[in-house]
């Protein structure tokens, strides 16, 4: 037993905070009347900054500094606050998003932003942790945050079935991560990355049963990061949860899943390299492939971009294949790239689908540009940067992560991933077609945005462009958050 | 004047999009203010374009104006600017035809006028934006920039098929420029930059480049450019996106987009890959052949007019990409100066085409004749361009095609021979459409009562048709600016084409006029 110090505790301050403000909303929910709600969710807005600002003391000053936490169960460093940062802005945007709409749709409960914060405090786990069985915690931790989440709308049919399926075919997966990490325990007889990257850190220790670990926990992250062919629930999920919910759950746990794939794959694993790359090149192809094509012929705007999110997972995966610094690097920029872009479209839909979520059709965008100019304005930059349109956060992610490939020689996978790039132009132009160009149904939501959307978006929009015209300060960042791996 | 002299093409390309900003703030009724802002700030920048083109100097080599600063540092990419002879050219182009855009536009684009010309301007700034960059990222950038507004023009203000029209358009040039931006970031991890004239120093100086890669590479480029000029086979976007677009997209799309897909092959495939370019030009001076034999034929059966102007486009572009691929000095200069005059005579008859589509919103050729007579005016305008673009001598499009068709017989005399035959072709199909058009009696009693032109559209026709003419009779100031331009490129070529030796005698550059 190993006696608890106070640096250990400085070093995962912002997921205690975030746990306090958690617990906080669920003992004040009680006591705070139905229609004041809302102050819990400016309650767990503050927790998310105080978290913030926990983080920035921990990456700016020498105390307690960077290092391992726990015995080696958690580290603090420059990748996992890179990621911490990240999933704080998720976690910001999507509170700011929801709040007005849980009032909209009758929904207004403390437990949706105590959720939202505990899902959070996972994925923090996630990205900073050195052990396997922390991992473990941590993607279960915010599993089943975002297993109630997604089936929020009780009295939704669909939005019950996405919770369901959510929960059902996600336990199966994180079994199959579980699996993969006694396999790991019984070779090397710890589940501590450091000490398994010690003992298979040559190519010729990866017997045929190591790979199985290997291949077993990549299948248990490969559900999270939704790639081909374990996408299945992703679209009925997307579609079911409520729109905010759905904004959440294609970034952050995506996002987490792909630090981990990270941190395990490339930095703790990479002496696997020859059996990861090819695993990690079949999915990239065939998770752009099938993400792209199918969201082709969607009618449903939130289906459709649950499609996108699963081709975007595979420009990521692009990147991951890559590896590398430049690799890396390239892959941190496009998560929040994408989280920027992805978030901003979500809460503008879950807006425009007015109460209930009723207009979610590509057909009921129809005109948006004659009625609401400013909004179908917002949701078409949105769609750019998602298209990877240059001046976009988009574009430059793409960028990033191709120039990456191509030094790694994976020219083919290069273009496959571009003329992809090529067919996702159509189906997002089909909502910009619908707004701009075909002849308005009058039925529209709400006439103005509650600020605090308008505040998100806003957010989202700077970030976009800033992002995509002013690069140098983030793309330092993410190639520093890179360092820890390769050491 | 030193700043402005120093920031001259920062301010080209920046100056619309400010415009587009101004009208954003302009409230949505007040139609006539914002028509009066995009006016003001195109002519603003046409003026600027001018100063720049007098001020270039056809003695100096290299690229003039430039400008550089660091934009991103990882992997470094520049903010760099600069013009030669070819570029200033089509900046003046796209400087000249923006103004007049938005006057052909003033009156027949009243649905939803300010996002008309908040889009007319943003696409110049990415037009300027292509021809001014020097840096292969810079470049992609506003080569894809370029296509949204485009696509708006296109999709919001066409015609019946325009939302078909438009998506093809964008996904035709972005399979292309995918390739392309294969290609730049390969090129960049063997240079190590993505500045165009330090890879072309890399290039010279060592043997980075192997035949195998330089090949792909060239295609790779090639491909895109050859989809926007378009060459034959990829084609198909062209007639589509023509005849939907409204009247201000089309004299924009003719007039200055196809030439992005020329001006890159003069300024990236040739320099950078010589070659491969040697390599593949007999093939592509075939294809360009056929795209001159087949659109002329293609344009002489269509029953509409703007349609025919399209597949006339096809033909022109043709005589462009042959002027370009013979490796001749003057037929080089020719194919950029038909560059330039056919955006000149084809934005006049689109402009045509488009005040007769206002006026009796058909554009079938059978629904006319014998205009002449209840529209003089209007005809003699149509004659002076339709006979500029057949190439009539002492007007605009006979020097560029002449040029051409003699650069093209010092490398094979069979080039020149169906090069000549599509100036015939064309001639067949231009007055053949204005006989059936304009003489004749008048067959439909419509005719009869249709307005001659009014003020503006007089003003529009006569200043093109002074360009027209002035260029026919004085190319000289032109063709002295792009001499050296020309001639570097040609010095590029001829130093790797040293172990051929098939090579006809190269004439005295910028000589023999």
């Amino acid at each position: 037993m190993i006696p608890l110090q106070p640096v250990d505790m400085m070093r995962i301050l912002p997921e205690i905070i975030l746990s306090v403000f958690a617990v906080l909303i669920m003992v004040l929910e009680p006591f705070v009347a139905t229609a004041q709600k809302k102050l819990l969710g400016w309650m767990a807005l503050l927790g998310v900054l105080a978290a913030g600002g926990a983080t920035a003391r921990l990456s700016l000053y020498p105390w307690p500094g960077m290092g391992p936490a726990f015995g080696g169960a958690v580290s603090a460093d420059e990748f996992g606050f890179y990621f911490i940062y990240l999933f704080l802005l998720v976690a910001a945007l999507v509170i700011l998003g929801s709040m007005d709409y849980l009032q909209r749709d009758h929904a207004q409960h403390g437990e949706f932003y105590a959720l939202v914060l505990m899902g959070t405090v996972g994925m923090c786990f996630m990205a900073a942790s050195t052990d396997l069985i922390m991992i473990f915690l941590g993607l279960e931790i915010s599993s089943i945050a975002t297993y109630i989440l997604a089936g929020y709308r009780r009295a939704d049919r669909l939005s019950n079935e996405a919770s369901l399926k959510y929960f059902l075919l996600g336990s199966f997966a994180t079994a199959f991560l579980l699996y993969g990490i006694a396999f790991v325990y019984g070779l090397t007889g710890t589940t501590n990355l450091l000490g398994a990257s010690a003992q298979l850190s040559e190519p010729s220790q990866w017997t045929t049963f190591a790979q199985v670990a290997l291949i077993l926990m990549f299948v248990g992250l490969a559900f999270k990061l939704s790639t081909a062919p374990f996408q299945i629930w992703t679209p009925d999920v997307y579609q079911g949860a409520p729109a905010p919910v759905t904004a959440f759950l294609s970034v952050g746990p995506k996002a987490a899943a792909f630090a981990v794939l990270l941190r395990v794959f490339l930095g703790s694993f990479s002496s696997a390299s020859a059996l990861t790359f090819w695993i990690l090149w079949v999915s990239a192809a065939l998770t752009m492939c099938v993400g792209n094509l199918a969201a082709l012929w969607q009618a449903n705007v939130k289906r459709l971009l649950a499609y996108s999110s699963i081709a975007h997972a595979g420009y990521v995966l692009v990147g991951v294949t890559a590896g590398g610094s430049r690799g890396i690097s390239g892959v941190m920029y496009y998560l929040v790239a994408y989280a920027l872009m992805n978030v901003g479209a979500f809460l503008l839909i879950a807006h425009l689908a007015g109460a209930g979520e009723r207009l979610v059709q590509i057909d009921d965008y129809k005109g948006l540009a004659s009625t609401r100019p400013a909004v179908a304005a917002c949701l078409t930059v949105f769609f750019l940067s998602l298209a990877g349109f240059p001046t976009t956060a988009g574009f430059l992610g793409k960028f990033y992560i191709f120039r990456a490939a191509i030094h790694s020689h994976l020219i083919g996978l290069t273009i496959l991933a571009l003329l992809n790039s090529v067919v996702s132009v159509y189906y997002y132009f089909k909502i910009i077609v619908a707004m701009y160009m075909d002849e308005g149904k009058t039925e529209t939501a709400e006439a103005v945005l509650p600020w605090p959307v308008r505040a998100a978006l806003v957010v989202s929009i700077l970030g976009i462009f800033w992002l995509g015209l002013a690069p140098n300060g983030f793309m330092g960042l993410s190639t520093l958050a890179t360092m820890p791996l390769l050491k | 004047m030193s700043w402005y002299s120093a920031h001259i093409l920062t301010i080209v390309t920046f100056l619309p999009l400010l415009g587009a900003v101004v009208i954003v703030f302009l409230g949505r009724e007040r139609t006539s203010s914002i028509r009066w802002v995009a006016l003001l700030f195109s002519l603003l920048t046409f003026l600027i374009t001018v100063w720049l083109y007098s001020r270039f100097d056809p003695q100096r080599g290299g690229m003039q104006f430039e400008e550089m600063r660091p934009w991103m540092g990882l992997p470094p990419v520049n903010y760099h600017l600069g013009v030669d002879g070819l570029s200033a050219l089509m900046i003046l182009l796209t400087g000249f035809l923006t103004p007049l855009s938005v006057l052909v536009s003033w009156k027949s684009i009243t649905l939803r006028t300010k996002e008309f010309f908040i889009f007319l301007l943003a696409l110049e700034t990415g037009m300027m934006g292509v021809f001014a960059s020097l840096d292969l990222v810079l470049f992609f950038v506003f080569w894809e920039v370029m296509l949204i507004p485009m696509y708006f023009l296109i999709g919001i203000w066409g015609h019946e098929r325009r939302v078909y029209a438009a998506m093809k358009f964008v996904l035709f040039t972005m399979v292309g420029s995918a390739l392309m931006l294969t290609g730049i970031i390969y090129l960049y991890n063997i240079t190590g930059t993505f500045d165009l004239p330090r890879v072309l120093e890399h290039l010279v100086t060592s043997s980075a480049l192997s035949p195998q890669a330089e090949r792909w590479l060239f295609l790779a480029f090639f491909i895109a450019f050859a989809i926007k000029v378009p060459i034959f086979p990829f084609h198909t976007w062209l007639p589509d996106a023509h005849v939907e677009a409204p009247t201000a997209g089309s004299v924009i799309l003719a007039g200055v987009l196809l030439k992005m897909g020329t001006y890159g092959m003069l300024r990236f495939c040739l320099p950078l890959f010589p070659d491969a370019s040697r390599e593949f030009a007999p093939v592509i001076c075939v294809l360009a052949i056929v795209g001159i034999i087949y659109g002329a034929l293609v344009a002489m059966v269509q029953p509409d007019l703007k349609k025919l102007v399209a597949y006339s486009s096809v033909a022109h572009l043709g005589f462009c990409v042959l002027g370009i691929f013979v490796f001749r000095p003057e037929a080089m200069e020719g194919a950029i100066y038909q560059m330039f005059s056919h955006g000149v005579s084809t934005g006049a008859l689109f402009t045509l085409v488009g005040m007769l589509y206002e006026r009796r919103h058909t554009r079938l050729i059978s629904e006319f004749g014998g205009l002449a007579t209840s529209v003089p005016v209007y005809s003699t305008f149509f004659l002076i361009v339709a006979l500029s673009s057949l190439g009539l001598p002492l007007l605009n499009g006979f020097v560029g095609e002449f040029l051409i068709i003699v650069g093209s017989y010092y490398r094979h005399a069979a080039y020149a021979a169906f090069a000549a035959a599509g100036v015939v072709l064309a001639a067949v199909y231009l007055l053949w459409m204005y006989q059936r058009v304009f003489y004749g009696e008048i067959t439909n009693e419509k005719n009869r009562i249709l307005p001659d032109c009014d003020l503006r559209e007089k003003l529009i026709l006569t200043i093109m048709v002074v360009v027209i003419m002035a260029m026919g009779v004085y190319p000289q100031p032109f063709l002295r600016r792009m001499d050296r331009g020309v001639t570097s490129i040609m010095l590029r070529l001829e130093r790797h084409s040293l172990l051929m030796t098939d090579r006809a005698p190269v004439g005295r550059v910028g000589g023999g006029r």
